[in-house]
């Protein structure tokens, strides 16, 4: 990532650039991480078949493009891998931010809940692997309890801390004009969470996103991690790079996807 | 039938490290139908609590609250209350705050449209109704909250010192529409303010406070002053110079200051709010 710095590249990160100087710097970052992985692959240090040169790896990229590898093109690959982490992501949100908006608002529910959570968060979705191919085999049922794993956590903190950065006065305020527990809610604790949320939203995408290989470790038969599992396999390393050069940039893009949203929200609420 | 009655009202709240802080100690007022009282009093003599007391958002530990002859169980439409920091929906537009107890409520959306055009109207927000709170002065944010009080026709309507984070010139616009409000539409109020200038022009009677522990020193009726220097046909500033006017200001003045002077302030601390779940 590149880092918004002062002009003399020395100051604090975050001083204001122009849009040009950022973008060059950050296609400066790149060709600099290209040009040492190209030079190190040819400088013959490693044996190809171990680090492949940034071409090999590119023409391998073009050659999955339109010729089926472990049984499928990249594309198809891709879009299994999406489809599996947007299904879990989906529980994890669906699930994670209701209990946590409860969490902020019932103080039993949050004694009860919250140790636990705590405890339980520690355990890497990895760790969950054995278990989710004992209790679901082949079926999507365990790359999605792995991804669900990775990305339920930051889903209830951020809703659960936002619904108790949520002011008390504001929440009174709708109790004396005659709103409901439900109304209160809808109305006051969920709009206060958001920004929260969308954050914790984002954070808890990129965990599930990369919980996904290992998701895919267990026997499925499509997807990135998959292709990779095949391409290590075959001692094909430039398939290797190439999931994860694909995992990398769809990773990116849920992130300025996200981010888009995020900005969107503060924009229509002031400060929020 | 909407009294609000104080009767031997005590409220402690639980120390931190263990004991007890007495902010309220056995307080009986009485306020009727209609009356407007405002209470003054030094930071931590209790007047906010007693406030919310009413409101339903904190509960004596010994005594009874009562509004229209029923005790005081929680929150409720019927007493509207102004808080000092605004408190409006920061993602709700001014037409949307001021209509959201109608809302709550139910009210059909033709009958609720107008209610609210109507406060808009009288509050001065013309042409704001679709702005969000952040958009608009500290003055404006104020009078919507007093647009979002007033529109559900409460029965009692309880203000903690409302115009405190105003600006000196916005305040006393603030009190004079308050009071061309309440004279128009008169409703049982309690206004907390540690402004003395503000509780003698608002007020039928001030409660003098005093603290540690949080009790009334005196309730002086301001009725008589203001029916006899005709105070109503004044703009707030003469109202001010009137010798009435200084005379009762300096009168309590003295009472606040005689008994900070007799009790030291204990080294107490003060819970400023208390959150209610």
């Amino acid at each position: 990532m590149a880092k918004r710095r002062d002009r003399n590249f020395l100051g604090p990160a975050g001083t204001s650039l122009g849009l040009g100087e950022f973008w060059a710097l950050t296609a400066a970052g790149f060709v600099l991480f290209f040009a040492v992985w190209g030079g190190v692959a040819a400088s013959g240090w490693l044996p190809p078949n171990l680090l492949p040169s940034p071409l090999a790896v590119w023409d391998t990229l073009v050659r999955l493009w339109n010729q089926p590898f472990a049984g499928h093109v990249y594309a198809e690959h891709l879009s299994a891998s999406i489809q599996r982490f947007l299904m879990g992501w989906a529980i994890a949100v669906g699930i994670g931010v209701p209990l946590g908006l409860l969490m902020g608002w019932y103080r039993l529910l949050d004694e009860i809940v919250t140790p636990l959570f705590d405890a339980m968060r520690f355990v890497a979705p990895l760790a969950w692997v054995p278990l989710a191919a004992l209790w679901f085999g082949t079926g999507i049922g365990g790359p999605l309890l792995i991804i669900f794993v990775g990305s339920f956590a930051p889903c209830v903190i951020s809703a659960y801390r936002g619904a108790r950065l949520v002011e008390t006065r504001l929440v009174e305020a709708a109790q004396t004009l005659g709103a409901s527990s439900r109304q209160v809610m809808l109305h006051v604790l969920i709009p206060g969470a958001l920004p929260s949320i969308i954050a914790g939203l984002r954070v808890s995408a990129g965990l599930g996103w990369q919980s996904l290989v290992g998701s895919e470790l267990i026997v499925v038969g499509a997807g990135l991690g998959y292709l990779m599992v095949q391409g290590q396999g075959n001692l094909n390393t430039t398939v290797v790079i190439a999931g994860m050069v694909g995992i990398g940039v769809v990773g990116f893009a849920i992130d300025v996807l996200l981010r888009a949203v995020e900005a969107a929200f503060k924009r229509k609420w002031g400060q929020a | 039938m909407s009294e609000i009655v104080f009767e031997g009202v005590t409220r402690r709240f639980p120390l931190p490290r263990g004991g007890e802080f007495l902010a309220i100690d056995r307080i009986d007022l009485r306020i009727e139908e209609r009356e407007f009282v405002a209470i003054v009093g030094p930071s931590g003599c209790g007047k906010t609590t007693l406030m919310r007391m009413a409101a339903g958002l904190d509960f004596p530990t010994d005594g009874r609250v009562l509004v229209g002859g029923k005790e005081v169980t929680g929150p409720g439409p019927e007493r509207a209350v102004v808080f000092q920091q605004f408190a409006l929906l920061p993602w709700k537009t001014v037409r949307e705050n001021i209509g959201f107890g109608l809302m709550c409520k139910r009210t059909p959306k033709a009958e609720a449209d107008a209610a609210i055009a109507r406060y808009v109207e009288l509050m001065g927000l013309s042409g704001h109704e679709d702005s969000f709170p952040h958009q608009l002065s500290g003055g404006m944010q104020q009078r919507v909250a007093i647009a979002r009080a007033y529109v559900m026709q409460p029965a009692a309507l309880l203000m903690d010192e409302p115009f405190g984070a105003l600006d000196a010139q916005t305040r006393i616009v603030m009190q004079e529409e308050l009071v061309r409000l309440a004279r128009r539409n008169p409703r049982t109020v309690i206004f907390i303010t540690h402004a003395v200038d503000e509780a003698i022009y608002l007020a039928d009677r001030v409660v003098v406070m005093g603290r540690n522990p949080g009790r009334i020193i005196e309730t002086i009726d301001i009725r008589p002053l203001r029916e006899d220097g005709g105070w109503e046909a004044m703009p707030i500033e003469e109202v001010m110079d009137t010798p009435a006017f200084t005379h009762m200001r300096s009168r309590i003045w003295k009472l606040l200051k005689a008994r900070e002077q007799e009790r030291p302030a204990a080294p107490a601390p003060i819970p400023a709010t208390v959150p209610a779940k």
